[in-house]
Parts: C-alpha cells; sequence; structure tokens
C-alpha cells in the first residue's frame, strides 16, 4: 500500500510538474462552458434578409416594415432587380429574400388575392426552413390585420403548453450535460492513453515493470490522478453551469456525483485499453482524438438528437458509452431522476467498463516485446 | 532545395512505415465521413407523444386518430392518468403528452370552446417548441375539419370566406431544394476531418523528434530553418490534399453531394488553408515540450474553432462579440468557401476576400513557426 503511494504521489508530480497540461486541463471546460451558454445558440436572431418590391405601394411598404420589424431579421438591402438577389445569395450576403408582385396592393384589393414569393438560401437547411416559417407567420398576422373580422360564434379548442424541465427553453440546459460528457470522455481517456503509452515509447516501461508493484497497481497508480483530476472538472462544470447559468440539480446530488464517478473510470478503462493496443504516443493520441472526438460530439445525443437518426446509426449510438451517461446526467440534473429511473443505463456503464478492463488485462503485456 | 528532398524523403518514410498510423490518417476519417453524414438532422418526425384521452367522446377519439395519423407524432401506448403519463415523460418513453379533459366534446359544441393540455420534454428547447407547434397545427386543422362536419363555424373558415383577403405564399429553396442535411454537413464534417488531421499530426511531429531526442541529429544537419519547416510541412499538406479529394470523391458518390462550381477554387483555397492549419500545427510544437502538452493546446484551440466555425449553428446567431471571435477562426473560412462554391457555385470573385485572409492567416503562422524553431537547445 506505501508503495502504490509512492506512485500515485510520482504521477501527481507528473502532472502538476507541467503547468501548461494543468491550464488547459481547467482552463478548457471553463471556456468551453462559457462559449456554450453565450455564444452557441440554435435561436435564430437577426437573419439578413432583402426584399425585392415590384409593387412599391403603401401595403407592400407596410408588410416590409413589419417584417424589418421583427427580431428574428435585419433588413440587409432593397434589392433593384433578380440579378442583384442571385449576387447577394452567391456572396452570403442574405439568408432569404422576400420578392412581392407588382400590383400588390391593388391585386389584394380588386381580386383579394395577392402572391409573394420567399426564397431561402438551403445550403443551411435548418435555417432555411426556420426563417420561412418566421416571415410566414408575419405574413399570416399581416393578412389577419387587414382582415379584422368578428370573432364570435367561432369554434376554438386552445391549447395550454406547459413546457417540462425547461420552461424558458434555454440551450444551455441540454449543453452542459453533453459538455461534461464530452469534457470527462476525452480528457479521461486521453490523458491515460497517453501516460501509459509514454512510459511505452520513453523505455521507462521496463523500470516499472520490474518494480515490486503488480501489474494491476501500475495501471492503478497511473490512474488514480486522473480520476481525481477529472472529477475535479466535472465539478467545476455543475458549478458554473448552476451559478452563471441556473442549470439546476434537481435531483440527489451525490447520485450525480457517483455517475459521474463511474463514468470517468468507464473512460479511464477505455484509455487504458487504447493504451495497451498501441506503442506510440502518437498512435494513442490519435485513436483518442480523432476516434472519440467527432462519433462521441454527433452520435451521443449532444446537438443531434438520437432518434431522428436513421436506424443503422440509431444502433450504432449504442456503442458510444457517452449517450447513456448523458442519458443519465439529464434525468438526474433536469428531472430530478432518482436510482431507479436510471439503473439500466448505469448497468450498461459497469458493462462498458468491466469489458474494457477485460481486454485491458487480455492484452496487457508484462514483458516487452 | 536538395536538403528539403531528404527531409521529405524522411518524413514520408516515417509516416509510411508506422503501421498503426495508416489507417487513422487514410481510414478512419472517411469512415467516419460516411457514417457521421447521416447523424445531422434537425429535422423532428416520431415525436413520441402519449394521450391521456378523459373523455373517451367521437371528438376526442377522431383527434387521437389524428395524432395517429400524423407524420410528426409517433402514438404510445395511452396513458391511465397524469401519474403514469409524467412517469413516462420522465423515463424517456414519451417525449410529450395530452391531456384532453372530459367535457371536451359538450365543451366544443355547447361553449364553441375547449381546452386540451399539452406537457411537453423541454430540455432539448428547439425540439419542444416544433412539437408545440405541430401539435398546435394539428389542433387547427382538426378544428377546421370538426367544423365542417357539423356545421360549426371555425375561425379558419373565417379567412376562407369570400370577401376577406388572402396572400399566397410560395416558398423556393435555393441551392438545396429538398433541404437536404447531408448537402450541408459532408462538406463540413469533410473539413473538420481534415483540419484535424493536419493539425493533430503536425502538432506532434517536431515535438516528438523533441521528446525522443532526434532533434539533435536535425540540429546538426546543415539545413536552414525555413527549409526545415517546408520539410515538415509538405508531407502532411499532401496527405491534406489528397484526403479531401478522397472524401469529396466518395461523397459524390455515396451522397451525390452537388459540386457546383469550380474544383480548382476548392483545392486552391483548400492548399493555403492548410498551410495555415499546419503552420499553426508547427508553431505549437516549437513552442511546446511534450507531445501531450502540444496535443492538449492544439485538442483547445481546435474544439473553439470547431464549435465557432458556423457547422452545427449558424455564426450569425452568435452575440456580437462571438462572431468577432470567428473572424480569427480559419475553420469558418474554409466552411464558408465550400458551401459557397459547391453549393451556390459562387465564383473566385465571391470569395476573394475569404482568400486573402487565410493567405495572411497561412504567412504569419509560418513565419512566427520559422522565427520559433531554434536549432539550440535552449
Amino acid at each position: 500500500m506505501k508503495k502504490l503511494k509512492g506512485f500515485i504521489v510520482k504521477e501527481f508530480f507528473h502532472i502538476f510538474r507541467d503547468y501548461r497540461t494543468i491550464l488547459i486541463l481547467f482552463g478548457m471546460p471553463i471556456m468551453q462552458i462559457m462559449l456554450f451558454g453565450f455564444a452557441i445558440t440554435n435561436e435564430i436572431k437577426n437573419a439578413k434578409i432583402a426584399v425585392l418590391d415590384h409593387s412599391k405601394d403603401e401595403l407592400s411598404r407596410k408588410l416590409v416594415e413589419q417584417i424589418s420589424a421583427s427580431e428574428y431579421f435585419t433588413l440587409y438591402a432593397n434589392l433593384q432587380n433578380v440579378e442583384e438577389m442571385k449576387t447577394a445569395f452567391e456572396e452570403a450576403k442574405i439568408k432569404q429574400a422576400i420578392i412581392i408582385e407588382k400590383g400588390f396592393a391593388e391585386n389584394l384589393y380588386k381580386t383579394n388575392q395577392a402572391n409573394i414569393q420567399i426564397i431561402s438560401d438551403a445550403t443551411e437547411p435548418n435555417t432555411a426552413n426556420t426563417l420561412s416559417n418566421y416571415t410566414q407567420v408575419v405574413i399570416r398576422n399581416f393578412q389577419q390585420d387587414l382582415n379584422k373580422q368578428q370573432q364570435s360564434g367561432v369554434m376554438q379548442i386552445e391549447a395550454e403548453v406547459q413546457m417540462r424541465y425547461n420552461e424558458k427553453l434555454k440551450g444551455v440546459f441540454l449543453f452542459v450535460p453533453g459538455l461534461i460528457t464530452i469534457i470527462l470522455m476525452l480528457v479521461s481517456a486521453m490523458m491515460t492513453s497517453i501516460s501509459i503509452t509514454k512510459e511505452k515509447e520513453m523505455g521507462t516501461m521496463e523500470i516499472l515493470l520490474v518494480s515490486p508493484l503488480k501489474p494491476f497497481q501500475l495501471i492503478l497508480a497511473k490512474v488514480i490522478p486522473y480520476l481525481l483530476l477529472s472529477f475535479l472538472n466535472a465539478c467545476i462544470i455543475l458549478i458554473l453551469g448552476n451559478y452563471v447559468f441556473g442549470v439546476p440539480v434537481k435531483g440527489n446530488l451525490i447520485l450525480l456525483l457517483a455517475e459521474s464517478m463511474l463514468f470517468i473510470i468507464t473512460a479511464l478503462s477505455l484509455g487504458i485499453f487504447i493504451s495497451t493496443r498501441t506503442d506510440s504516443q502518437q498512435v494513442a493520441l490519435m485513436v483518442s482524438l480523432m476516434g472519440l472526438m467527432l462519433p462521441t460530439i454527433m452520435l451521443s445525443g449532444f446537438i443531434f438528437p438520437i432518434e431522428n437518426m436513421p436506424l443503422p446509426l440509431q444502433v450504432i449510438s449504442n456503442i458510444i458509452p457517452a449517450k447513456w451517461f448523458i442519458i443519465i446526467v439529464k434525468s438526474i440534473m433536469l428531472k430530478g431522476s432518482s436510482f431507479i429511473y436510471v439503473w439500466k443505463e448505469t448497468l450498461i456503464l459497469l458493462g462498458f467498463t468491466t469489458l474494457f478492463i477485460g481486454l485491458s488485462v487480455k492484452n496487457f503485456k508484462i514483458r516487452l516485446a | 532545395m536538395r536538403k528539403i528532398r531528404f527531409i521529405l524523403e524522411k518524413e514520408f518514410r516515417q509516416i509510411f512505415r508506422n503501421r498503426g498510423m495508416l489507417p487513422i490518417i487514410f481510414v478512419m476519417p472517411i469512415v467516419q465521413l460516411l457514417i457521421l453524414a447521416n447523424a445531422a438532422t434537425f429535422d423532428i418526425k416520431n415525436i413520441k407523444i402519449i394521450i391521456l384521452d378523459q373523455d373517451h367522446s367521437t371528438f376526442s377519439k377522431r383527434l387521437v386518430s389524428n395524432v395517429n395519423a400524423s407524420p410528426y407524432f409517433a402514438l404510445q401506448e395511452p396513458s391511465d392518468n397524469t401519474e403514469q403519463a409524467e412517469a413516462a415523460l420522465k423515463e424517456e418513453k414519451s417525449d410529450m403528452y395530452v391531456v384532453i379533459p372530459p367535457d371536451f366534446e359538450k365543451d366544443l359544441i355547447k361553449e364553441q370552446n375547449a381546452d386540451v393540455q399539452m406537457i411537453i420534454n423541454a430540455i432539448d428547447g428547439s425540439k419542444a417548441g416544433l412539437a408545440s407547434a405541430y401539435f398546435a397545427n394539428l389542433l387547427a386543422n382538426f378544428n377546421v375539419e370538426m367544423a365542417s362536419s357539423y356545421g360549426l363555424k371555425s375561425n379558419a373558415m373565417l379567412t376562407s370566406n369570400s370577401n376577406s383577403k388572402s396572400i399566397a405564399v410560395t416558398n423556393s429553396n435555393w441551392y438545396n431544394q429538398f433541404l437536404n442535411y447531408k448537402f450541408y454537413m459532408v462538406p463540413g464534417i469533410l473539413v473538420l476531418l481534415v483540419t484535424m488531421i493536419g493539425a493533430f499530426l503536425s502538432s506532434m511531429n517536431i515535438v516528438r523528434e523533441k521528446e525522443i531526442g532526434t532533434i539533435e541529429q536535425l540540429n546538426v544537419t546543415p539545413i536552414k530553418n525555413y527549409e526545415f519547416i517546408i520539410g515538415k510541412l509538405l508531407p502532411f499538406w499532401l496527405i491534406g490534399l489528397f484526403e479531401l479529394g478522397l472524401g469529396l470523391t466518395l461523397a459524390k458518390i455515396f451522397y451525390s453531394i452537388p459540386i457546383e462550381g469550380s474544383l480548382v477554387i476548392i483545392f486552391g483555397f483548400a492548399g493555403i488553408y492548410l498551410l495555415a492549419v499546419l503552420g499553426m500545427g508547427l508553431l505549437i510544437s516549437t513552442i511546446t515540450e511534450t507531445q501531450q502538452q502540444s496535443m492538449f493546446i492544439s485538442w483547445f484551440f481546435l474544439v473553439i474553432f470547431i464549435l465557432l466555425s458556423g457547422l452545427f449553428t449558424a455564426i450569425e446567431n452568435m452575440p456580437e462579440w462571438a462572431q468577432r471571435i470567428t473572424l480569427f477562426n480559419p475553420v469558418r473560412y474554409f466552411i464558408e468557401v465550400t458551401r459557397m462554391v459547391m453549393l451556390k457555385g459562387a465564383g473566385f470573385s465571391a470569395v476573394k476576400s475569404q482568400f486573402v485572409v487565410m493567405l495572411t492567416f497561412a504567412f504569419c503562422l509560418n513565419l512566427l513557426a520559422i522565427l520559433r524553431y531554434r536549432k539550440t537547445a535552449s
């Protein structure tokens, strides 16, 4: 036990001597949560649009005024012809163009029917869709104002909406659980895989192997410092999320921390597994970064909802440990779920951990090739 | 010049000799590109919904069957009471539930007015917003349907009255008519993968020689600073361009991604872009002591670059200060250029400013890397 302690202390020295790594290790989550909380949002505001008003009458001007008054849009330009519109789209100056037909007001007054064309830059399908919906709402309201009919004797079903778990629909609610997961996954897996392969590459592994410690104790000593650091990181994100952005922890804090601990161990054991399969830091790093970064961001349900993906991808997403942890964190933090709601996911994470550790033990060579 | 050739030869040998590295450089990104392209969709379909029908009337049953027929909703097993529905919401077995109160039909017929309650899991705010909009739409249609079949007047029917004015809106989606998400994601993911490969490989390169000690052997050669940096940079530059070409070809074959504009512009820009990314990597490599450090630093920047690139969330939606930060983000420009050229068929004049910015980045970063590289151990 005393020997083990010595090793752990050695690892801590290794880590703390490298102030740049420490700085990034703790600077990173803070930076990211600030970015997510303040800068990154799916909400659309002030999208640049242009109007090609062939009519230029009182009504069309009023409509344009109403559209540009909306917080969703900023009027970038009043276009003169279609050529100008094409250039504006090509140079990515505008997201949407609204074309009002000639004789707009006249048509409306005489035939009760007028036409408007909305053209969206659909290189970003999501934005295009949302913007054209917003415009249509403005136009519909405009039309209703024009008509202003009596409301009596109208059958109506009213819907009362309750947004559960996130009343104000804040994006950061979704991002905080995802961010914790990604940082824990990448940092833990990467740190362990590097630190073990480093010993291999530098030849110091041999020195460790002849020490009286058993291989599993060696690994344990390597892992414990990173376990503590990652745990600290998770706490920092939780605290920031709570105090700066008001993301609540509705459930049991201890349960949440215990689950985080479990997930860190899963990630660490994945890191150990990677390191048993690779010989150089370079390969270990590339596997843990290139191999984990995008799949963890994209297939874990962090940014893109899993249930919208095609079925094969939904199946693949099951082997991403991050997916399960995100479910757990969301349930405990935002819904206040107790353990009975997340035991399945917990079991799956335990399964991953056992699998990784089992594979590592099988691959771990006490002698060097 | 000959000196550069030698160092090039050395680098290429090192890369191709490393059997563990080859699949990571060439296979993994391509597989990820092809798989992950499918992951990206904000389209919401099959929202899991539970209907708590406390009325059990003709009207309420009709509403349930309307929900069942909608492509946006996937009707789940009905619950008996709110507790059950609430629990299903908690367990993610449903995304929302709707309560149809008793006397729904009676109220509607007698008082022309009835209430339903929608309770939505709003952790994913944008999804919840859409779900409520879809359901409101469905209710409005239901309104009209019921009104016409039961001879009641409805709001929507009034508007279609003969003497009310209506504005017909036609909607066209340029450059991506059917709102295909892959057209938008695939070029973006490709950019990210090429960036990651370039930045990680180059940032580990010199520092690796430092750590292993082989840098001293290079330092005693007569090679000049700039020759050294060029020799280190070129192999990855070629790999990056090759990867881009391979990715584009596969994207074309598998997902028929349109390439409206000129490939010369894409590759021309990619060439300059890679110089900038590799220059950044080499700069990191010269200022760090261990591979771990350099990896962490490049990871740090890459995550920020990726999140602020406009790929996952649009840049215009960010606050002013964040938009200003993205001006220093090379990834942003490359994604802009791929979209403009590939989907819109923009010519060189439209992307001139991006070229200028990227050239400046490439020049500054490489100059710094050359100046920072010291042959003498400090």
